[in-house]
C-alpha cells in the first residue's frame, strides 16, 4: 500500500482505539488486532508522531507495582479522526472510479 | 531469551541514539512484555512475540533520521579527553583532506552511477529519434520510387524501434536499481552511527 495512505490510515486507527477511553500500548495492539496487525515498533512510531502533533497526551500511572503509559486523545486528535472520515468519502469516490463502478458520466 | 536479556541486548545495540530516546524505547518494550506476561504469556513467549533484537533495531534504524544520529554523535564526541582534542587539532592537516577526499569519492561514485543511467536514457532517446527519422526516409524513398532504399529503411526502422523499446525497459530497471542502491547506501551510512560500539 502507498506509504502516505497507510500512515494516515494507521494514525486514524490508533486514535480511534483511544477515542472512547484512555488506553495503553498493549491494549491498543489487542483492540486493533482484528483489523490491523501492528508491531510494537510500528505502534511506538505512531504514538510518538501523534504525541508530537499534540493529537494525544500521555500520562504515566502505576499499575501492579510498575509504571504504565496511558494515552488520552485530545481535541486535535478527535479533529483528525473527523478529517480522516471526510477524506475517506473522497477516497471512496476515487475508488469507485478506479474500479469502474461509477455509473454516472459526469 | 528473558526480559532482562532482551532489554540489555537492545540497550547495547541502540548505543548511538540519544539517551532519552533509548530510555523511552526500552520503557515501551518493557511495558509491552510486562503486559503480555500479565495477560498469561510466559516471559519467553512475551519477548519472542515482540520480535528479535535484530528486527527491532532494524526497524528503529529505518525510521530515525540520519541527522539525529550525526547530531548525537557530535554531541557525545564533545566529551573527549584533552589529549584527543590536541591530537585532532595537530592532525587537522592530515585528517581533513582525507575526510574531504573520501566524501568526494563517495559523491563522485554516486554521481557516476546516475550519469551512466542518464546516458542510457539518452542513448534510448536517440534510438527512438533515429527510428522516426528512418520512417521519414522510408516514406520519402517509396514516394520517389526508390523501392530498394525504402525496404532498407523499413528494416532499419524495425531494428531501431525494437532497440528503443527494449532499452527503455532496461533503463527503467536500471533506474529502480539506482533508487534501491541509494536506500542501501543511506542504510549503510546510518549503521556507521548505531549499534556498533556496544555490540
Amino acid at each position: 500500500m502507498d506509504n502516505q495512505l497507510k500512515r494516515g490510515l494507521l494514525d486514524a486507527c490508533v486514535l480511534s482505539a483511544i477515542r472512547n477511553e484512555d488506553s495503553y500500548g498493549y491494549k491498543i495492539i489487542k483492540d486493533l488486532k482484528p483489523y490491523v496487525e501492528l508491531s510494537e515498533s510500528t505502534l511506538y512510531t505512531i504514538l510518538k508522531r501523534l504525541e508530537d502533533a499534540k493529537m494525544l497526551s500521555v500520562r504515566t500511572a502505576e499499575h501492579q507495582g510498575r509504571l504504565r503509559k496511558y494515552y488520552h486523545i485530545t481535541a486535535k486528535g478527535i479533529g483528525r479522526i473527523d478529517e480522516f472520515r471526510n477524506d475517506w468519502k473522497e477516497i471512496e469516490s476515487i475508488y469507485r472510479f478506479i474500479a469502474g463502478e461509477d455509473g454516472s458520466d459526469e | 531469551m528473558n526480559k532482562k536479556e532482551f532489554t540489555e541486548q537492545l540497550r547495547n545495540r541502540l548505543n548511538g541514539l540519544p539517551a532519552q530516546e533509548i530510555e523511552d524505547r526500552l520503557a515501551f518494550y518493557t511495558e509491552m512484555i510486562d503486559d503480555r506476561t500479565e495477560d498469561g504469556m510466559t516471559e519467553e513467549e512475551a519477548v519472542s512475540s515482540i520480535g528479535t533484537v535484530d528486527s527491532v533495531v532494524e526497524h528503529i534504524m529505518r525510521e530515525i533520521p540520519l541527522n539525529t544520529l550525526v547530531k548525537n554523535k557530535v554531541k557525545r564526541d564533545k566529551k573527549m579527553p584533552v589529549w584527543a582534542i590536541v591530537l585532532l587539532v595537530i592532525g587537522f592537516p592530515v585528517w581533513f583532506p582525507i575526510c574531504i577526499s573520501l566524501l568526494i569519492t563517495v559523491l563522485s561514485i554516486y554521481l557516476t552511477i546516475w550519469i551512466i543511467l542518464a546516458s542510457l536514457f539518452i542513448v534510448d532517446l536517440s534510438f527512438g529519434i533515429s527510428a522516426l527519422a528512418g520512417i521519414v526516409a522510408m516514406v520519402t524513398a517509396f514516394i520517389q520510387g526508390n523501392i530498394a532504399y525504402g525496404i532498407f529503411s523499413f528494416g532499419a526502422v524495425l531494428i531501431l524501434g525494437a532497440l528503443a523499446v527494449l532499452l527503455f525497459f532496461g533503463c527503467i530497471y536500471a533506474a529502480k536499481g539506482c533508487v534501491w542502491l541509494t536506500g542501501k547506501m543511506l542504510f549503510g551510512i546510518k549503521s556507521l552511527f548505531i549499534g556498533k560500539e556496544g555490540a
